[in-house]
């Protein structure tokens, strides 16, 4: 399978990370290199195989359904590039 | 012999005995830290932080109550977060970034005394094997060639971890694996690094690459060494609800130096084609090791392990685009400057192009394409197939007998910083090749220094452990050391 220019645009464009179209070339290139090594997984026979979902076959735990942490907006503000009024600040979103 | 040079059980035994103070070991450690930036491994420096620990430390080993690791002085690879202090993962996208919080680890070794340097320099995101892709500019490693002054790389992603213990500016350091990170280093400075079993050590509070296959662990000058800082950092954590809740036995308790009858199985799939002659020496040289100690050499089949490479490549990076896709510009960390009239989307877009070095943003793309609709079958639901396949390789060796599995650590000693520039990223991810398949399997293993090749840099051996058995693991390794006694040292240029 190879990547073409259009494919890894659309795949930039997914994965929300500016490409520049003369840059484009190159990464279709590395992108089918990787998927040409990836495609060794085809010569193994996997009938009747599950896909590993968990590392360790445990029950995920649960705990009682109780406020456990909160009153700290100051601190998960600290680090915004750009906060007003208690808010995360963005662009624009809706016109 | 300076007091930096020591190690944690030999440092821990003087400072009880009253013999050394923390805040002066600290203090040699600060200097060594500052007269070692040519390697660039300590990335922020906390030295106020690490006085005000250490005088505490005196204060609690002054009263008796003075836990392992009381005023030992640790770098913190710099993908864990500590509170009030630059937490990075090497990345530009966290620039300014530090956490309101502390990681259950830091905060771990933090109430058993331990002593915070700075933090280590690392691969972006833990994603590379020679510290290249760190926005800090790479480690560099304090082993050299012969008389040659070729720079060379201290490994991957924990380079930096790997350099500062084994030039001696901390006593010790965490690092994390995801596919070799701790144990590629390790080998390629000539100390221990450990990654143990998926779940042992909390991942609460460290910037995840891929969290199914993620795991802190320690960098060490001993064996003995691993066993301490391991005991310390491990243990069950409500906030990771993947880590698991079993007691932590005392791992140097388990340093027996027996393994008389035990069963090591030799993996013929690991004697890959072009393998070098001294690495394939030095894994003779380590069985021969093994078997003058008691053990039982036995030759095992594990038939995945040539499609570990590739299956880590799909599901590594289908993990990493979805946790990565948290910085967007918005909570923390860098946003990039808008144009008149640019949106939310361009917002993402330049901030994350912006952000994101080359290496992580291939990888953010590689998992995106394999998650998008159309490939999931046939990219990621395969590869978590035949993951599967490779952990039950593991599952047959350890059912029939095998306690555990020796194996080179790394392809090749150090290379050469620069040296991979031009090479396509597959070659540079064939480092992986003897490491990747335990993550896969959540298997503990750890590296080991067994020898020096012809150009006077260190090699590893890997053993690799049965679930849970991190004890039983350290006492081979611990065998392994003692039978090896390697004890070169770099030649200091720095």
């Amino acid at each position: 399978m190879s990547i073409d220019i259009d494919t890894a645009r659309k795949v930039a464009k997914l994965a929300r990370i500016r490409v520049e179209e003369p840059d484009l070339p190159a990464l279709a290139g590395e992108l089918s290199g990787i998927l040409t090594f990836m495609e060794q997984l085809n010569e193994v026979d996997v009938t009747g195989v599950e896909p590993m979902t968990s590392v360790t076959p445990m029950r995920l735990k649960r705990r009682a359904d109780v406020v456990t942490d909160g009153n700290i907006q100051a601190q998960i503000l600290a680090n915004a590039p750009d906060a007003r009024e208690g808010f995360f600040a963005v662009p624009k979103v809706v016109e | 012999m300076s007091a930096n040079e020591l190690t944690i059980a030999a440092a821990r035994d003087a400072l009880r005995k009253g013999d050394l103070t923390a805040v002066d070991l600290t203090m040699a450690c600060l200097t060594a830290m500052d007269a070692g930036d040519e390697l660039n491994a300590f990335v922020h420096k906390t030295p106020e932080i690490a006085l005000d620990q250490a005088r505490a430390a005196d204060a609690r080993l002054k009263a008796g109550d003075a836990p392992s690791l009381c005023g030992i002085p640790l770098g913190i690879k710099d993908l864990f977060c500590t509170k009030g202090v630059p937490s990075q993962a090497a990345s530009n996208i966290l620039r300014g970034f530090k956490p309101e919080y502390e990681s259950t680890v830091t905060t771990k070794l933090f109430a058993a005394g331990g002593v915070m340097l700075g933090k280590l320099n690392m691969d972006e995101f833990a994603m590379g094997s020679s510290n290249e892709t760190s926005c800090y500019g790479n480690a560099v490693n304090p082993w050299r060639r012969g008389n040659d002054e070729t720079a060379l790389t201290p490994g991957g992603s924990s380079g930096g971890s790997a350099a500062a213990v084994a030039a001696d500016l901390c006593l010790a350091a965490t690092g994390t694996d995801t596919g070799g990170s701790i144990r590629q280093p390790a080998a390629f400075v000539g100390i221990t690094g450990i990654k143990p079993t998926y779940g042992r050590v909390s991942r609460w509070g460290i910037a995840a690459f891929a969290s199914s296959l993620d795991q802190a662990g320690p960098m060490t000058k001993s064996v003995r060494d691993a066993a301490i800082l391991l005991e310390a950092m491990a243990g069950h954590d409500p906030k990771d609800s993947t880590s698991a809740d079993l007691p932590v036995p005392d791992f140097e308790a388990m340093l027996t130096g027996d393994i008389r009858g035990k069963k090591i199985g030799i993996p013929r799939e690991y004697r890959m084609d072009g393998m070098p002659d001294e690495i394939e020496k030095l894994w003779a040289d380590g069985q021969a090791m093994l078997k003058d100690a008691g053990a039982e050499i036995v030759d095992i089949s594990l038939p995945h392990t040539k499609y570990a490479l590739p299956a880590y490549y799909v599901i590594a990076p289908a993990e990493a685009s979805s946790n990565l896709a948290r910085y967007d510009g918005v909570r923390y960390g860098h946003r990039a400057k808008l144009a008149q009239g640019d949106g939310i989307t361009e917002m993402y877009e330049k901030t994350r192009a912006e952000g994101f070095g080359k290496e992580v943003q291939r990888r953010v793309m590689i998992g995106t394409y394999v998650l998008s609709a159309g490939f999931y079958d046939a990219y990621y639901n395969r590869a978590r197939k035949v993951r599967a396949l490779i952990k039950r390789d593991f599952e047959f060796a350890f059912a029939a007998g095998i306690d555990a599995i020796l194996t080179p650590a790394t392809p090749s000693s150090a290379f050469g910083l620069g040296e991979m520039a031009s090479a396509d990223p597959v070659e540079m991810y064939l480092n992986d090749v003897f490491t990747v398949t335990v993550n896969l399997a959540g298997l503990p293993g750890i590296a080991v220094p067994v020898g020096l090749d012809r150009k006077g840099l260190p090699l590893g051996l890997q053993l690799i452990g049965r679930p849970w058995e991190e004890g039983d693991l350290l006492n081979h390794a611990y065998v392994l050391e003692k039978a090896a006694g390697f004890v070169a040292k770099p030649e200091k240029w720095w």
